[in-house]
C-alpha cells in the first residue's frame, strides 16, 4: 500500500504525461498530413500546373483553369461579403446597445458561422441555380460570399469593442456626428484586428468544396465567364482524386499541395499582422 | 456664437447619420433574413418529400432512387455515430491539448505549439478526405482493423461493432478523421476557457498542496464547465455538417450495419455524392429534406453551444 | 450657499440633477461657472463631479438609462433641452478626458479632424489652424517635424498635450478637462497645468481633479462635492484657506478622502 502522497504524485505525472501525449497526438497527425501533402504534391507540381488547363482523363494537363475560378470566386466572394459583413459587424457594436435585433443577430449569426457550409451549396442551388437554370461562377460566389459575412460580422464586432470607449467619447466631445465617428475614428482604430478577420475568411472560403459543388460546379475548358459553370480548385481535386486515372490523381496532389499552403500562409500571415498591430499599440 | 456653425450643415449630418445608422441596420437583418431564406427554401424544395413520405421518412431506411422509395435513417445514423464517436476520440485528447498549452508548456513553446494546432483546423477539409482515403484507410486496413478483428470483434457485447471486413473505407475511419478534424477547435476552447479562470484561484489551490493534476480537474474544471460543454457542442456541430473529409472515407453505402468497419452514409456525403446526379423531383427533394434535417440538427446543438458559452461569459462578466 | 458672486458667469447651472437608471448620482446642484476663469470640482472619488462635468456637454447621453434634470445655461441657452443640437453644443464646448486619447491617424489629421466638421478651410488656413493650436498646446516645437506621423507615436504627456491641442483648434468656448494629468508622470503634469493658466485668457475652463494641490495651484474656483451635493463653492484661496463647513475642511485638510 502506498500513501497518499505518493498515491496523488503519481496521478498527477500519469496525467501529465497522458497530456503531453495528447499534444504529441495533435501535431503528429498535422506533421503526417503536411508531410504527405510535399510528398505527394511537390513532384507533380511542375510548371504545366500552372500553364494548362484540366486534362481529359488519361493524359497530362495542369490546374491553370481551376486556380483562376478559384481565385475569382474567392476574390468576388470576398469583396460581397466583407462590406455587408463590416456593416452589419458595426451595427452589432456600436448600435446595439438597445433592442431586440442586435442580440437576435448575434445568436443567428453565430449559429451561421459553424453552420454545414454544404447546405449553404444546397440554398444557392435552390434560390439563384434552380431559377437561372445552370450552374455558374456567380452562383459560386454568392456561396462563399454567404461563408465570408458572419465570419467577418463576428470579427468587425470584437474588434470595435476592444477600442476603448474614451476614443468614442473624444470624438463626440468635437462635436462629430456618428457617422464619422464609427468611420474615421473607431473602425480605423479597429483595421488591423478586421483585416486579420477577412484574412482568415479568405483562408476559409478558399479550402470549401461542399458549397461549390451544386453551384459553381466544375469545367474542364477555360472560362472567364462568371456566368458558365467555373472550375475551381476545391472541386477539381474532389473529382481528380476518386478518379482511378494516375495522373488525375497526381494533379489532385498539386492543387492540394497549392491550397493547403495558400490556406495555411494566409492563416500565419493574418496572425503576425494582428500580433505587430497590437504590439505597436 | 461662432459664425460657422451652419445649420444647414448640421441638418445634413443629421440625415448622413441616420442613413448610416439605418445601413447598418438593414446589413444586420440581412443576416437574419438570410438565415429565414435558408430555411424557407430548404422547406420548399423538400415538400414533395415531405408530401410523399410525411414523418415516416425519418425512421425509414429505404434508398431506392428507381422506385422512388426514399428514408432518412441510413444519413442521420451514420452522421450521428460517425460524430459521436469522433467526440469521444477528441475529447480527452482535445483536453491533453489544452491542459499542456495552458499549464505544462514552456513559455516560449506556447504561442508556436498553440498556432500549429490552431493550424490543424486551417487545413480545408477536402485534404484530410484526400489524405485520409490515400494514405490513412490503406494503412488502417492492413494494420489496425485486423487487430481490431481478432481481438476486440471476438468479445462478447461489443465484438459484433468490430468486425466485418478490413477495407480501411468505413464509418470507423470517418469518424477517426473526424476527431482529427475537430480536436483543434475543442481544443482552442478549451484553451480560452482555461485561461479565464483567475490565477488567484489556481494559487490559492497550489498553496494548499495541490499538484497540476488536481488543480485541473478540481479547479479548473468544475469553474469552466459550462464553456467546456459549450466548446464540445461547437465541435460537435462542425462534425455533424463535415462535409468532405468524410465523402471520401465513409464508402457512400446505403446499408445500415452493426460493425462499424463496415461502409455507411451519412447526411452531407449522401448530399456531397448524389446531388448533382439525382434524376426525378421526388430523388432530389428528399436529398433536399436530408439538408433540412442536418441544418435543424446542427442548429439546435450550436445553439446549446452558444447558450453554454454565453453563460461562462455572463458569469465571467459578473465576476469581474 | 454662495453663487451670486460670481458676476457675468458663462455657464449657469441650475437645479441639476442626474440619474444612473433610478441612481441619483448629482441633487440638486446650483452654481455659476466664470468667464475665462479656471473652475475646479474636488471631491472623493464617486462623489460625482466627473458627472457633473460630463451633463455640461451631454457625453452621458451616448449611454442608455443616463438622464439629467434641471437646467444648464450657456450664454443663457439651455444644454439640457431636448432640442439642443448635441454636435452643435460639442463643437462649442472642447473636453479633454483622464487618458490621452489620440485617433488613429497623423498629428496633423488629429487636429483637423475636429476643424474640418464645421468649418471649410483652405489648404493654408488650415496649416495656420493646426500650426497655432499645437503652439497653444505648447506642443509645436517638438512635433514640427512630424506631423505626418501617428499620433499613438508620441509619449504620455505629450499625447495628452495633442488632446488639448485638438480640442481648442475647434476654438470651443468652454474647456472641460476630466482629470487630465491622472494617467501622466509629474513633469508632464506640470506642462499640463502651466498651459492651463495660459489658456485662461481665452477659454473658460472647468478642471475635474482628484489632486487638491492641483486644484489650488490652476483654478480661480472651487467646488467641493461629496455624494452628489455640492457642498461648498467659492473662490479658490477662501475654499483652501478658509472654508465654510467642516467637511469642506476635513477633505482639504486630509482628515477624510
Amino acid at each position: 500500500m502506498i500513501d497518499l502522497y505518493t498515491r496523488r504524485r503519481l496521478i498527477n505525472s500519469a496525467g501529465l504525461t497522458v497530456s503531453v501525449l495528447a499534444m504529441g497526438f495533435g501535431l503528429f497527425w498535422l506533421c503526417w498530413i503536411l508531410w504527405t501533402l510535399l510528398d505527394h504534391g511537390l513532384p507533380a507540381l511542375t510548371g504545366s500546373v500552372f500553364t494548362q488547363m484540366t486534362p481529359p482523363p488519361g493524359s497530362k494537363g495542369g490546374l491553370f483553369n481551376a486556380i483562376f475560378g478559384s481565385l475569382m470566386m474567392t476574390v468576388i466572394g470576398t469583396l460581397v461579403g466583407t462590406p455587408i459583413g463590416i456593416l452589419a459587424g458595426t451595427y452589432l457594436a456600436e448600435f446595439g446597445n438597445r433592442g431586440w435585433l442586435a442580440p437576435v443577430t448575434r445568436f443567428i449569426n453565430d449559429i451561421l458561422l459553424s453552420a454545414p457550409s454544404i447546405v449553404i451549396g444546397l440554398f444557392v442551388y435552390e434560390v439563384y441555380v434552380v431559377n437561372v437554370k445552370h450552374f455558374s461562377g456567380w452562383a459560386g460566389t454568392i456561396a462563399l460570399a454567404i461563408i465570408v459575412i458572419p465570419i467577418v460580422i463576428r470579427t468587425t464586432e470584437n474588434m470595435l469593442r476592444l477600442v476603448p470607449s474614451t476614443l468614442r467619447e473624444a470624438a463626440a466631445a468635437l462635436g462629430a456626428p456618428q457617422w464619422k465617428i464609427i468611420n474615421f475614428v473607431t473602425l480605423r482604430a479597429a483595421r488591423a484586428g478586421i483585416i486579420t478577420g477577412v484574412m482568415l475568411a479568405i483562408a476559409r472560403i478558399s479550402g470549401e468544396t461542399a458549397p461549390l459543388l451544386f453551384t459553381a460546379l466544375n469545367n474542364q475548358f477555360w472560362s472567364d465567364d462568371m456566368d458558365q459553370p467555373m472550375a475551381n480548385l476545391p472541386v477539381v481535386i474532389f473529382q481528380f482524386a476518386m478518379s482511378p486515372y494516375e495522373d488525375w490523381q497526381n494533379l489532385a496532389w498539386a492543387g492540394a499541395l497549392l491550397i493547403t499552403f495558400s490556406v495555411l500562409t494566409l492563416n500565419i500571415l493574418a496572425r503576425v499582422l494582428f500580433r505587430q498591430s497590437a504590439a505597436a499599440h | 456664437m461662432p459664425m460657422f456653425l451652419h445649420d444647414a450643415r448640421l441638418k445634413r449630418q443629421s440625415i448622413l447619420d441616420s442613413l448610416f445608422r439605418n445601413l447598418t441596420r438593414l446589413a444586420a437583418f440581412g443576416v437574419l433574413a438570410l438565415l429565414a431564406a435558408i430555411l424557407a427554401s430548404l422547406l420548399m424544395g423538400s415538400m414533395p418529400a415531405i408530401h410523399a413520405f410525411g414523418f415516416g421518412f425519418l425512421t425509414s431506411p429505404d434508398w431506392d432512387p428507381v422506385n422512388d422509395k426514399f428514408g432518412a435513417l441510413i444519413p442521420i445514423v451514420g452522421t450521428l455515430i460517425t460524430s459521436v464517436i469522433a467526440l469521444v476520440i477528441a475529447i480527452p485528447v482535445s483536453f491533453g491539448i489544452a491542459l499542456f498549452l495552458t499549464e505544462l508548456s514552456p513559455r516560449v513553446l506556447r504561442r508556436p505549439l498553440g498556432v500549429a494546432i490552431e493550424l490543424l483546423a486551417g487545413i480545408p477539409s477536402i485534404i484530410y478526405g484526400m489524405w485520409g482515403l490515400f494514405v490513412f484507410a490503406p494503412l488502417f486496413a492492413d494494420h489496425v482493423e485486423p487487430w481490431l478483428n481478432q481481438h476486440v470483434g471476438t468479445l462478447p457485447y461489443i465484438g459484433p461493432f468490430f468486425s466485418g471486413p478490413p477495407m480501411g473505407i468505413g464509418i470507423l475511419t470517418a469518424s477517426i478523421i473526424l476527431a482529427i478534424m475537430v480536436i483543434p477547435f475543442i481544443a482552442s476552447v478549451m484553451r480560452d476557457v482555461f485561461d479565464v479562470v483567475p490565477t488567484l484561484l489556481k494559487e490559492s489551490a497550489y498553496g494548499l498542496g495541490s499538484t497540476t493534476w488536481e488543480v485541473m480537474l478540481s479547479i479548473v474544471l468544475p469553474y469552466t464547465k459550462v464553456g467546456v460543454a459549450g466548446g464540445i457542442m461547437l465541435g460537435l456541430g462542425r462534425a455533424l455538417g463535415e462535409t468532405m473529409a468524410v465523402t471520401f472515407v465513409i464508402g457512400n453505402a446505403h446499408e445500415l450495419t452493426k460493425s462499424l468497419l463496415n461502409p455507411g452514409n451519412s447526411i452531407s456525403s449522401a448530399l456531397a455524392n448524389e446531388f448533382t446526379e439525382a434524376f426525378g423531383e421526388l430523388y432530389t427533394a428528399s436529398l433536399i429534406e436530408l439538408g433540412l434535417i442536418l441544418f435543424f440538427i446542427t442548429f439546435v446543438v450550436l445553439s446549446l453551444a452558444r447558450y453554454m458559452l454565453y453563460k461562462l461569459g455572463q458569469r465571467e462578466g459578473k465576476a469581474s | 450657499m454662495n453663487t451670486e458672486n460670481i458676476e457675468n458667469p458663462r455657464v449657469v447651472v441650475k437645479d441639476l440633477n442626474f440619474f444612473y437608471g433610478k441612481y441619483r448620482a448629482l441633487k440638486d446642484i446650483n452654481l455659476n461657472i466664470a468667464d475665462k476663469k479656471v473652475t475646479a470640482f474636488i471631491g472623493p472619488s464617486g462623489c460625482g463631479k466627473s458627472t457633473l462635468l460630463r451633463t455640461f456637454n451631454r457625453m452621458y447621453q451616448l449611454y442608455p438609462q443616463q438622464t439629467a434634470t434641471g437646467s444648464i445655461l450657456l450664454d443663457g441657452d439651455n444644454i439640457l433641452d431636448k432640442k439642443q443640437d448635441l454636435n452643435k453644443l460639442r463643437a462649442k464646448i472642447g473636453m479633454v478626458f483622464q487618458k490621452p486619447t489620440p485617433f488613429p491617424m497623423s498629428i496633423y489629421d488629429n487636429i483637423a479632424f475636429g476643424v474640418k466638421l464645421y468649418q471649410n478651410l483652405s489648404r493654408n488656413d488650415m496649416d495656420e489652424r493646426v500650426e497655432w493650436a499645437l503652439k497653444k498646446a505648447a506642443l509645436w516645437v517638438e512635433v514640427k517635424d512630424k506631423l505626418k506621423q501617428s499620433g499613438m507615436g508620441l509619449s504620455g504627456g505629450q499625447q495628452q498635450r495633442l488632446c488639448i491641442a485638438r480640442a481648442i483648434a475647434v476654438k470651443p468656448e468652454v474647456l472641460l478637462l476630466d482629470e487630465p494629468t491622472s494617467a501622466l508622470d509629474p513633469i508632464s503634469t506640470a506642462h499640463i497645468e502651466k498651459l492651463i493658466d495660459e489658456l485662461k485668457e481665452d477659454f473658460t475652463i472647468v478642471i475635474v481633479t482628484h489632486n487638491m494641490q492641483q486644484a489650488a495651484r490652476v483654478s480661480d474656483y472651487t467646488a467641493y462635492m461629496y455624494l452628489g451635493d455640492l457642498i461648498e463653492f467659492g473662490d479658490t484661496s477662501t475654499v483652501f484657506t478658509n472654508p465654510k463647513r467642516k467637511e469642506t475642511e476635513d477633505y482639504i485638510t486630509g482628515r477624510f478622502g
